[in-house]
């Protein structure tokens, strides 16, 4: 492989991340303030047929974009009814969505089926695009994916660098402290989810209008993203900038899969393209073993400086969840 | 009045007809008639013996997930992971299968140990995810996922690589067992009444353990208060444990029944999304075991039903899973909103 075409795999992994990039910082910003979307699988896919046939019959791209943000909105706005204001679980309700909008998307999109759409260009930005190595790799993109690009910055700026951001972290951490300081939780977190589902709808035009252009209902190939966006939410620890790492490794190990399809010809294609499963399972265990019992009764057990590495190493690695994660908050 | 099993009723009878309501809505903008539709769906399930012998096809696996699901839901654990369950027992089975194939042993004993071998391997698989959660930390809806996604990784490898057909592999799956490798079926139907048979076993077995047995009082206490039982003394993620195991072992009979009643072979879709459905089944029964049949029942019909559409009114088949969805849905609305008025009154 060539340098240029290295680099046009790589600008493609860039883009191919964009989706999962909304979709992780969508349900960061969602569990951020104690809400788990677990509807997002079926979110992605709906947004993707509702943006697609919006942009086809209205023939405008930027329609079709909002019209997904708005199904994600509104998914979300289900979520935290039934978590917020009724109780229940927000896992069983998320599961139920997760479902329900996948098969209503293959339901209400069938006659969209293989329908030629409209789909966004590259818009390569004047003078950067001609730099060497960066210019192909990032400023030969389409617009979608430059807004990725923007929307991991402002998220982080958001969250670690602003007062509401600060708020945020309360209402997920600690939701009584947050409530004397003057803060609605359950209003900020209707508010959040919604901001949140808005950014997950994001993902499916982003598909849909954009890097997979088109419907193709069960064959689209998006039914599974959802789940592995939920994951690489736990990797990135809900933080915007690790998120967004780990949309860029699955992007990339999936790409690695189709080079070295060409390579390892007696393995089922199949099987590489399901890869960074695996993978993504083990990263969820190193992230989430240093929050296991044993491991500290082990560490304890250690000598004084081996203990030191072992500690150190698992603490770069570890992530805690918002301590008040799917717990329902009340006044009283 | 409200407050009672009588309001508890009512408020599921709202759910039932807002789901209703709201699915023909979705139908009326799709262009179709409702009545139509779900008269089409009725007749595509229970029109002919040789449809209602489909739903009950569907019903078996369905019926033993759901009585899986109802063990790990009872210790509070969303045992997502299921639909992986379901391939390793179908792999498991088809890989004993394979192993007898030339064997001169009584086909009887070869279909129980492959049967067998299907329970233990959706168990072991289930153990893993309970490991994960258990010693690894991972909360076992992430490591279920991502597990189902590695099962089915390895359906495929198998139908591609080690259990290629002869000439040429393909999506349709493996080389089809020899025909005394499969449950005995009933004349001109699908159905084997020996599935039937270990289905209903399957879910009066978890009933018993659940309404009947000291094991299933401690699992319960350990699902509604895992520190408190800890306290008590129950040997809690023990506990956890066994219960991956028993839901992987009902999981695994399910993609055994798949193998050695349906399919008579591996195929890539073998689990065909029970494990899900069942979870959607034993939401809507709110975990209670004794309405697993005719729930699974009805969702069985809906799916089997739903088959009809494409045919007859070519609207898509997956009707059924939205209107399973929306049921399952308004019903967990309707639940919210009645704790809401009680609380209030």
């Amino acid at each position: 492989m060539n340098q240029e075409n290295l680099l046009v795999g790589l600008a493609g992994v860039l883009a191919a991340a964009a989706p999962i990039i909304f979709a992780v910082l969508g349900e960061t910003f969602s569990e951020r303030a104690g809400v788990i979307n677990l509807s997002m699988n079926g979110t992605i896919l709906l947004s993707a047929m509702g943006g697609f046939a919006v942009a086809y019959n209205t023939d405008n791209i930027v329609l079709g974009f909002l019209a997904g943000m708005l199904i994600g909105a509104l998914v979300a706005l289900v979520v935290a009814f039934a978590s917020i204001t009724l109780k229940q679980s927000q896992v069983a309700v998320g599961f139920v969505l997760a479902l329900t909008c996948r098969d209503l998307s293959y339901f209400l999109g069938n006659p969209y089926m293989g329908q030629a759409g409209p789909r966004l260009q590259s818009l390569p930005i004047p003078f950067l695009s001609d730099l060497p190595i960066v210019g192909p790799l990032l400023f030969k993109q389409d617009f979608i994916t430059y807004v990725s690009f923007i929307a991991i910055i402002l998220a982080w700026v958001w969250i670690y660098r602003t007062r509401p951001g600060l708020m945020l972290q309360g209402i997920g951490e600690k939701p009584a402290a947050a409530f004397i300081r003057g803060a609605n939780v359950n209003l900020m977190r209707y508010v959040y989810t919604m901001i949140g589902g808005a950014l997950i709808g994001l993902a499916g035009p982003a598909y849909s209008l954009a890097i997979r252009a088109g419907w193709m209902g069960t064959i689209s190939g998006l039914d599974g993203i959802g789940w592995i966006a939920l994951s690489i939410t736990i990797f990135g620890g809900w933080n915007p900038s690790r998120a967004a790492f780990g949309a860029y490794l699955f992007a990339f190990l999936q790409w690695l899969g189709l080079v070295l399809q060409g390579v390892f010809t007696q393995v089922p294609s199949q099987v590489l393209q399901v890869a960074p499963f695996p993978l993504m399972i083990l990263t969820l265990l190193l992230v989430n073993i240093g929050n296991a019992e044993w491991v500290e009764r082990t560490l304890a057990a250690m000598p004084e400086n081996a203990r030191k590495i072992f500690a150190k190493a698992l603490r770069a690695m570890r992530a805690s969840p918002p301590a008040a994660l799917g717990v329902p908050f009340d006044t009283d | 009045m409200l407050k009672g099993r009588l309001g508890a009723v009512l408020f599921q009878l709202i759910a039932l007809v807002l789901a209703l309501g709201f699915v023909s809505l979705i139908l009326i903008s799709a262009g179709a008639s409702p009545m139509e539709a779900f008269k089409n769906m009725f007749t595509g399930s229970f029109g002919s013996m040789r449809k209602f012998a489909e739903v009950l096809v569907t019903f078996v696996p369905l019926l033993l997930v759901t009585a899986g699901l109802l063990i790990t839901f009872s210790a509070g654990l969303w045992n997502i992971g299921v639909e992986g369950q379901i391939v390793l027992g179908a792999i498991t089975t088809a890989g004993v299968l394979r192993v007898f194939v030339d064997s001169t042993l009584p086909p009887a004993l070869i279909i129980t140990l492959a049967i067998l071998g299907g329970m233990i391997g959706g168990a072991l698989w289930a153990s893993l995810a309970g490991l994960l959660k258990t010693f690894g930390g991972v909360n076992e809806i992430f490591g279920g996922l991502g597990l189902n996604f590695v099962s089915t990784a390895l359906t495929l490898y198998l139908i591609f690589g080690p259990w290629k057909r002869d000439g040429v592999a393909s999506m349709s799956g493996t080389e089809p067992f020899p025909d005394h490798f499969s449950l005995p079926q009933v004349p001109e139907l699908r159905i084997s009444l020996w599935a039937l048979g270990i289905a209903v076993v399957g879910i009066v077995f978890v009933y018993f353990i659940l309404q009947g047995t000291y094991f299933g009082l401690k699992l319960k206490a350990v699902g509604k208060n895992f520190r408190a039982a800890y306290l008590l003394g129950i040997p809690t993620w023990q506990y956890s444990m066994y219960s991956f195991l028993i839901c992987g072992a009902l999981a695994g009979a399910a993609g055994a029944m798949q193998v050695t009643a349906v399919y008579h072979r591996l195929i890539p879709s073998i689990s065909s999304g029970y494990g899900y459905l069942g979870l959607m089944v034993a939401m809507l029964i709110n975990y209670q075991a004794i309405w697993a049949v005719p729930v699974a029942l009805f969702f069985a019909a809906l799916n089997i039903g739903s088959i009809q559409l494409p045919i007859v009114m070519k609207l898509d088949s997956s009707l059924a899973g939205v209107l399973q969805g929306v049921l399952v849905l308004f019903v967990l609305l309707m639940e919210g909103a009645r704790q809401k008025f009680v609380k209030k009154a």
